[in-house]
């Protein structure tokens, strides 16, 4: 039988390939040998668009990474927005697999819309004063924030950062003088790292994913609030049996690690 | 040859080419239907009370001043740039155009943070005025001005550069020649000549600074009565309630037509 | 007075004249498109900066590159009544003569009233409050005037009068310039390629082509010995070329020979013709003119009241003849005639 030149080239080539792949054994820890593992036996593939607030910007796209490295035929796309745009995208019919709200109030909605049905809560996340490096404002807790001296900046009150801010304030019974209402905490954390306000009400993560640019303030437990956020397959998902095992990687342990290590909280 | 029967009598008027009006057609439907839709979705019944309520009125009156005070900015710094665009020949003279038209390829997000960068806190010539003054532009309504002068000045510098290019310089001639100084060639003879491409490049600026959004929130941010223009309102409006982002697009719509009819095409042309 | 020696580089056109105006004189800059007058006089005026050469007006230099001076256009002493009069669009006929004054520091009452004097001295005060487009172009000219006279120059440049004037206009409108030419009395320049508008208006000519100057003097002398075949054709007079034979003959380029009144001054002659002195005849003529010779007519035109027939022949030149003579002597192309000329009517000098 003739074998052309690309019969040849897969005759050829293929057992190369997995040779090589299973060629560096070398520096490798258990984790990725265990990836390895799943993913020879990873039967998913396809695209999925995962919708989640921003708030979990760097967790999920690591969380994203490990996924696809897990899943070698599946790529995974986000839109990180405020949680209220992304609920009102997902309601006008967004094509959308899946959808990580920053509280509940977006995903219930969402829900009532039947867009979503059986969400689970996957982390919880806790309010942090953010101030910029050096704190030359000498910010030490929420009643700094009472002071119209300073540069106040909160999230605006309809996304959940701005929502729970409030609530945190008025539980410390703290009028704030606020200069400015951001639409999302990303552009609130950007004026705070440049300098241009003395202090802002974020989340614990987003202080952990500036870095070294930003400080955090802690808020005693008795005012804060803890945020949930859930996280559900959407019925209308373009790949659901790749949306499910998202979610459940999300869920595991492995998920549960990696959104750990920024910063978040057990649900 | 069939003999056309003579139609109406049009003076004056060209007949259009053929491909012409279908193509026209298609292009006012584009930018109509949205609008129609607009319409569809409003909610009559509440509009006057959604748009009576404080927080319309002061965003508002934000747009409007703001958009007129960067409109004044832009004609003040603008029309001078624009003549020396147009008129001189200098060293880098292209590079300084191609400085002018940035803000407008920039996404105004980014020209926003540029702008924090530059006049913030703790910007390059922010710092060291707030450190001596106290003055701050960000978190005022001077910065709203600021961003909306930042976007809108290229429109009308751009606009007038070209009206003073394709001027008749001829008339500057005869006014030197009667003894006329520079400033008065400018003031006398430059600026009323250019008057068109003046007003042109005015209302393009005022109606962009009007429109302006991501610059401003990015570097004047959002406070009711402050800083918070009638775009940066329906955007937040759109999170919550989508009536009152409908009825506040309204109110933006009908103050630009007030605007924009009644200008008439003699003003406009050269 | 006014010294000019202008020398102007404009890509590949060369510009290089020297001219001096009196004060009292009108001298005109006449020659074809293209020759260079309009940069001359815009030289004048510092709207075109020398490349070499000096511009002095009553004593004070107004250019001189070579010393580094250079007055801006807006502190000569000039007026200017350009070729489209340029006046100014959106300001009334009494506010353009005004503009001036209004530049050199008058109050706006005060310039009014020297400007309205000026309209008065034009015929033109009822004509005040109009706006430029609704002059005609006789009234929009005179505005012009008025409007460079009105701040007292020294020197007063004209680019081209009358070209913007219907031919009908033209006639009157050109009798009248001289008039109010002649009440200025400082030193006046005109440019035209208009030959009939420099003999009119001019107390000397300047001819320039290409960009140098081929001939100066009075209209009289210009047209009695035109230097270039341009000048001649301008004016409308033949001009023939020669070597002298014997102290009252020349022998012309062209073969012919004709004979003079006068001594001939030299060997290289070139003669002079009034087409108006050529007579035509069907057959050769009886007597003894001195100057006959057969021609061959190639073409007519008709000139007003007037025919000019061009013949070519021994003596190549246009006649001027009337149409009943065309009639008569059945003249078309390709005709051969006989033409003659006194020896009188010949204009000859040294070339």
């Amino acid at each position: 039988m003739k074998l052309g030149v690309l019969g040849l080239l897969a005759v050829v080539g293929v057992p190369a390939l997995v040779f090589a792949a299973c060629g560096d054994d070398g520096d490798d820890d258990a984790g990725s040998s265990t990836t390895e593992a799943r993913a020879e036996q990873s039967a998913l593939e396809g695209d999925i668009t995962v919708f989640a607030a921003a708030s979990l910007t760097d967790a999920f796209t690591e969380a994203g990474t490990a996924f696809e490295s897990e899943n070698p035929d599946v790529s995974v796309e986000f839109n990180f927005a405020a949680s209220s745009a992304l609920r009102e995208q997902i309601l006008a019919g967004a094509p959308a697999d899946v959808f990580a709200s920053a509280n509940t109030s977006n995903m219930d909605q969402v829900v009532e819309g039947g867009a979503a049905s059986d969400p689970e809560n996957f982390v919880t996340n806790r309010l942090q004063i953010a101030v910029p490096a050096g704190n030359d404002a000498g910010v030490t807790g929420l009643d700094d924030f009472a002071d119209a001296d300073l540069l106040i900046g909160l999230c605006a009150e309809e996304v959940p950062c701005g929502e729970f801010a409030r609530e945190a304030l008025a539980n410390a019974g703290v009028t704030p003088s606020i200069d400015t209402n951001e639409p999302d905490v990303r552009s609130l954390l950007t004026k705070v790292e440049v300098g241009d306000l003395d202090a802002g009400i974020v989340y614990v993560t987003d202080v952990i994913a500036a870095g070294d640019a930003v400080e955090g303030v802690d808020i005693p437990a008795d005012v804060n609030v803890i945020a949930t956020y859930p996280i559900a397959a959407l019925t209308d998902a373009g790949n659901a049996e790749v949306a499910d095992a998202f979610v459940e990687f999300v869920l595991s342990d492995e998920g549960q690690e990696v959104l750990g290590s920024y910063g978040f909280d057990a649900p | 040859m069939r003999p056309r029967r003579p139609g109406p009598r049009r003076v004056n008027q060209q007949r259009a080419p053929w491909l012409i009006l279908p193509l026209a057609a298609a292009a006012l439907a584009y930018v109509a239907v949205p609008f129609v839709a607009l319409l569809q979705r409003a909610p009559w019944s509440d509009l006057g009370h959604l748009i009576s309520r404080p927080i319309v009125l002061d965003a508002l009156r934000l747009s409007i001043t703001t958009a007129l005070a960067a409109t004044g900015i832009a004609l003040l710094l603008g029309i001078p740039l624009a003549w020396l665009l147009a008129r001189t020949h200098f060293p880098g003279r292209s590079a300084a155009r191609a400085l002018v038209t940035l803000p407008m390829v920039l996404p105004p997000v980014v020209g926003g943070a540029a702008l924090l960068f530059a006049f913030g806190r703790r910007g390059l010539l922010g710092g060291p005025v707030y450190d001596s003054t106290g003055f701050l532009l960000p978190f005022s309504m001077w910065g709203v001005v600021a961003a909306n002068a930042f976007v809108a000045m290229p429109f009308l510098v751009l606009t007038v550069e070209s009206g003073l290019r394709g001027a008749d310089t001829r008339y500057e001639d005869a006014a030197a020649t009667l003894g006329a100084s520079r400033s008065m060639i400018f003031r006398r003879i430059t600026l009323p000549h250019a008057a068109p491409s003046i007003i042109a490049g005015a209302v393009l600026c005022w109606a962009r600074a009007l429109g302006e959004f991501g610059a401003t929130v990015t570097f004047a941010g959002n406070l009711q009565g402050r800083t918070q223009t009638m775009p940066l309102a329906v955007f937040l409006a759109l999170e919550s309630d989508r009536d009152a982002a409908i009825a506040l697009s309204l109110v933006l719509i009908a103050v630009s037509l007030a605007v924009l009819l009644p200008l008439r095409d003699r003003w406009l042309s050269v | 007075m006014l010294h000019a020696a202008i020398e102007v580089h404009l890509g590949d056109f060369r510009l290089d004249i020297g001219l001096d105006v009196g004060d009292g004189e009108v001298v005109a800059l006449l020659g074809p498109n293209g020759a260079g007058k309009t940069t001359a006089l815009r030289a004048i005026a510092g709207l075109q900066p020398l490349d070499n050469g000096r511009i002095e007006l009553d004593g004070t230099v107004l250019d001189e590159p070579a010393a580094d001076i250079f007055v801006p256009t807006a502190d000569r002493p000039i007026g200017v009544v350009f070729q489209d009069y340029l006046l100014f669009p959106r300001l009334s006929a009494l506010d353009n003569v005004a503009f001036g004054l209004r530049a050199r520091g008058h109050d706006k009452a005060g310039a009014r009233n020297r400007a309205r004097e000026w309209l008065e001295r034009f015929g033109l005060v009822e004509h005040a409050n109009a706006k430029p487009r609704t002059l005609s172009g006789g009234q929009a000219q005179r505005v012009a005037l008025a409007r460079a006279l009105a701040t007292d120059p020294r020197l007063l440049l004209l680019d081209e009068p009358l070209a913007a004037l219907d031919a009908g206009t033209r006639l009157e409108v050109r009798t009248e310039l001289r008039r109010h030419l002649a009440t200025f009395h400082g030193a006046r320049l005109l440019v035209t390629h208009d030959a009939v508008d420099a003999l009119v208006l001019a107390d000397r000519l300047v001819i320039v082509e290409h960009g140098r100057v081929t001939q100066t003097g009075t209209p009289a002398a210009v047209t009695a010995r035109p230097a270039s075949r341009y000048i001649a054709q301008l004016i409308g007079i033949n001009l023939l070329h020669g070597t002298a034979v014997g102290e009252h003959t020349v022998r012309l380029d062209t073969g012919g020979e004709l004979t003079v009144a006068d001594p001939l001054p030299g060997s290289d002659i070139a003669l002079a013709i009034r087409p108006q002195a050529i007579a035509l005849h069907s057959h050769q003529p009886d007597g003894s003119p001195r100057n006959a010779w057969t021609a061959t007519v190639t073409d007519l035109e008709a000139d007003r009241d007037r025919v000019r027939v061009t013949l070519t022949g021994p003596v190549a030149a246009t006649a001027e003849v009337t149409p009943a003579a065309v009639a008569e002597l059945e003249l078309a192309p390709g005709v051969s005639v006989w033409a003659t000329v006194k020896a009188t009517d010949l204009e000859a000098w040294s070339s």
